[in-house]
């Protein structure tokens, strides 16, 4: 009996013991390449393969089957070399790469937005490139659009290669705009043309919006510059969220859902995405990203884009994602030959366009006359006209301090707990000490 | 011979507690002791460690987003703490009753604390939902106009009150309980004899005969409702407009939002030593007033 009691004591220690160290690593989603290669052509001795490892979030969950399918294009071109992938959700992701680098246990190469890109870069975690482009005489800068790639230079040196891009524009439903007689939105629409087409598109009864625009940082910063607002000066040294234009922005935001009922309130969405609302049509013109276009394709009723409306300018965001290789890699011209053939290879961008996993940012004709070729949306060109008016996003180093502080004066405006003008100006002060 | 035999008692007793005090060193003790270390410095995980003395705390003091933290959490034990223990106390007496099925009662209340936090959060989150969620209906059916729950400034915090009270009935009605079993019977038969009424059994026997029951309750409740996290996560993320953001919400987004590390320890030395305050005090009273029958 006795020995029974200490060996089952024993034994629970040992399991607790055990499930404390598996605890601290986290599950790693990683999957090894498909099986072995084809018989390994006996030219060359054969070489240990070298591995990369590639830590993402914009493949899960959607497009791992599109990933698996450029890394195994990739292994088939450079035998030596092998990629393990690792995704992560987007919510964790950056806690996860910065615990990652802290203890230099990240992987050789991974993704980051444009936000983020300038953090880590300015924080030197990043693997400086411009000696691998130089060294590489296959590889040529001039296929990848200048502007996207520039965006991961810092002092101007290359510290990522640009992985694709997306934006917003504006959707709407055609058959509620048909149904309410309404005018398809044009380029030349302004706010108020959006505003008369919502009265008109909004029924209380059967629950549909006429337009609808969350209230919330990202939204803010470029809702703004459609009414020629800033968040910052040029060199980010002077704060002016509470200029005139700023609160005329916010006031006509919250405006929508206060004063003219033509967007729900949070209690009227109860929980429902803005995306979800729209594909069961009850919005009819939605701010949204070209990301839907893959959620709305079986919506069951005629959609399109269309540029978005602005008061007295056009501004349309533009997010970006790149590649960076780690400045802590044994590897790094097997992660260098990954992060090229994944960001600028045809095979890749041939596999991004068909799934429309974002759009690659490369000037290669061909690839985008096949992009504009798919449908639904019938205007796709409009997601390239929406370039020409684009607006970054106003990066700091304190980027996510940036988008709390001004996200809760944001709502707290939207709730009416304060005034436009009076969260704008808390905001402002709140920013000057962040930016000092 | 006796001090051999301590001495093998010993040894047994280390080896047995080895594993697990391993454990507590390498993730709790060093993690505890490097906390306070780095609470004077600034670090954001990648970069230098700075001495920064007593900076972070001083602006902890200043800080209007720690005072609103402070508030809320405030405001959440005084709504959660009160209910628990009425609630809890009233089913305890209620399940010590001679009933039938009052085993299958017990397990019952119990269900709700052996439950994931993030399950009843979710759970809650969509009973709570003011279009969709069973509790506007039913309040609907008796011609009340529900509330917008958590997304209204104004009832989020009473929505995660209430949530925590429906999750934590049964772990203090347990206590509760065990509390009441305690009671000698004898007490009662006197009282009888002496032909007191229900409330004055409750009022002079239970509830004195409680006291270090109730000691215990609210040391536990204080200390975990300061602490009060997942369910304000998961079910408002601090929203709507900071309504219900709390302490040790601060401490998850200064350190793994923010990446200030050093700001963030701080913040959780405060927050100890609140709590430290609380229970010290409370200690005080109960050795003044309270009934023991040590």
């Amino acid at each position: 009996m006795k020995k029974w009691t200490s060996f089952a004591l024993i034994l629970i220690l040992v399991v607790s013991v055990l499930s404390g160290c598996a605890s601290t690593e986290a599950p790693v989603a990683t999957e090894e390449p498909a099986a072995t290669e084809e018989p390994a052509v006996t030219e060359e001795p054969a070489v240990e393969p070298v591995t990369v490892k590639y830590m993402t979030f914009s493949a899960a969950p959607d497009h791992i089957a599109d990933l698996e399918a450029m890394i195994a294009a990739f292994e088939k071109e450079n035998p030596g070399i092998k990629v393990d992938y690792e995704t992560v959700g987007w919510d964790d992701y950056f806690t996860k790469l910065q615990t990652q680098v802290a203890s230099k246990t990240e992987a050789d190469t991974f993704e980051l937005n444009y936000e983020n890109f300038v953090t880590y870069a300015s924080k030197n975690a990043l693997y400086d490139m411009d000696a691998l482009m130089a060294k590489d005489t296959a590889f040529d800068p001039s296929v990848f659009n200048e502007t996207a790639l520039n965006a991961f230079q810092l002092d101007g040196k290359q510290y990522g290669l640009v992985e694709s891009f997306s934006n917003v524009v504006m959707f709407y439903n055609k058959d509620l705009f048909d149904a309410a007689g309404v005018a398809y939105p044009d380029p030349s629409w302004t706010w108020q043309d959006e505003l008369a087409a919502a009265q008109k598109l909004t029924d209380a009864d059967a629950g549909v919006w006429g337009t609808f625009a969350p209230i919330q940082f990202w939204e803010f910063y470029k809702t703004i510059e459609q009414n020629g607002g800033k968040i910052f000066n040029e060199d980010k040294t002077e704060v002016l969220i509470d200029s005139k234009e700023n609160v005329e922005t916010l006031t006509w935001m919250i405006d929508k859902i206060n004063k003219y009922n033509v967007t729900p309130n949070d209690a009227k969405m109860s929980g429902q995405s803005d995306g979800d609302m729209f594909k069961a049509g009850k919005i009819a013109m939605l701010r949204s990203g070209i990301w839907m276009f893959g959620s709305f394709a079986d919506a069951d009723f005629n959609w399109d884009i269309a540029l978005e409306p602005g008061n007295t300018q056009k501004a349309h965001h533009f997010f970006s994602n790149g590649v960076a290789i780690s400045k802590n890699t044994k590897n790094p011209d097997a992660a260098w030959e990954w992060v090229k053939f994944y960001t600028s290879s045809q095979e890749a961008a041939e596999i991004r366009v068909a799934s429309s996993w974002e759009l690659p940012a490369l000037t290669d004709e061909t690839l985008l006359a096949a992009y504009l070729e798919q449908s639904p949306p019938e205007s796709r060109e409009v997601v390239f006209e929406a370039l020409n008016t684009l607006v970054v996003p106003p990066v700091i180093e304190s980027w996510n301090e940036l988008t709390d502080i001004v996200g809760q004066e944001l709502e707290q405006a939207k709730l009416g707990q304060k005034t436009p003008e009076k969260a704008l100006q808390d905001a402002k002060v709140a920013l000057e000490q962040l930016i000092q | 011979m006796v001090g051999f035999n301590k001495w093998t008692k010993a040894k047994t007793l280390a080896i047995f507690l080895l594993p697990s005090l391993l454990g507590m060193t390498v993730f709790v003790i060093l993690p505890i002791i490097s906390s306070l270390g780095l609470s004077f410095t600034k670090w954001d995980l990648i970069g230098e460690i700075k001495w920064v003395g007593m900076a972070n705390y001083s602006r902890v003091i200043k800080d209007p987003n720690i005072h609103g933290a402070l508030l809320h959490t405030l405001q959440f034990i005084a709504g959660y703490l009160p209910s628990v223990m009425i609630i809890s106390l009233g089913v305890a007496m209620l399940l010590n009753q001679k009933l039938k099925g009052v085993v299958f009662f017990r397990a019952l209340y119990f269900i709700p604390v052996i439950t994931s936090w993030v399950a009843v959060s979710m759970i809650w989150k969509w009973l709570l939902n003011p279009e969709y969620g069973i509790v506007n209906y039913l309040l609907s059916l008796i011609g009340i106009a529900g509330p917008g729950w958590l997304v209204d400034a104004d009832w989020a915090m009473i929505g995660v009150i209430l949530t925590s009270v429906w999750k934590d009935i049964g772990f203090i009605t347990v206590i509760y309980l065990a509390g009441l079993q305690e009671i000698p019977g004898h007490l009662y038969e006197a009282a009888a004899i002496d032909g007191v009424n229900g409330w004055q059994k409750f009022r002079h026997i239970t509830w004195p005969m409680l006291s270090s029951t109730t000691f215990f309750v609210v040391t536990i409740s204080l200390i975990n409702s300061f602490q009060v996290f997942d369910q304000v996560w998961v079910m408002t993320e601090g929203g709507p407009a900071g309504a219900t953001s709390v302490m040790v919400q601060q401490i998850y987004l200064n350190a793994f939002r923010y990446y200030k590390m050093g700001y963030a320890s701080a913040i959780s030395w405060v927050l100890f030593i609140i709590i430290f305050a609380f229970t010290f005090a409370q200690n005080r009273m109960q050795k003044k007033w309270g009934y023991s029958d040590e």
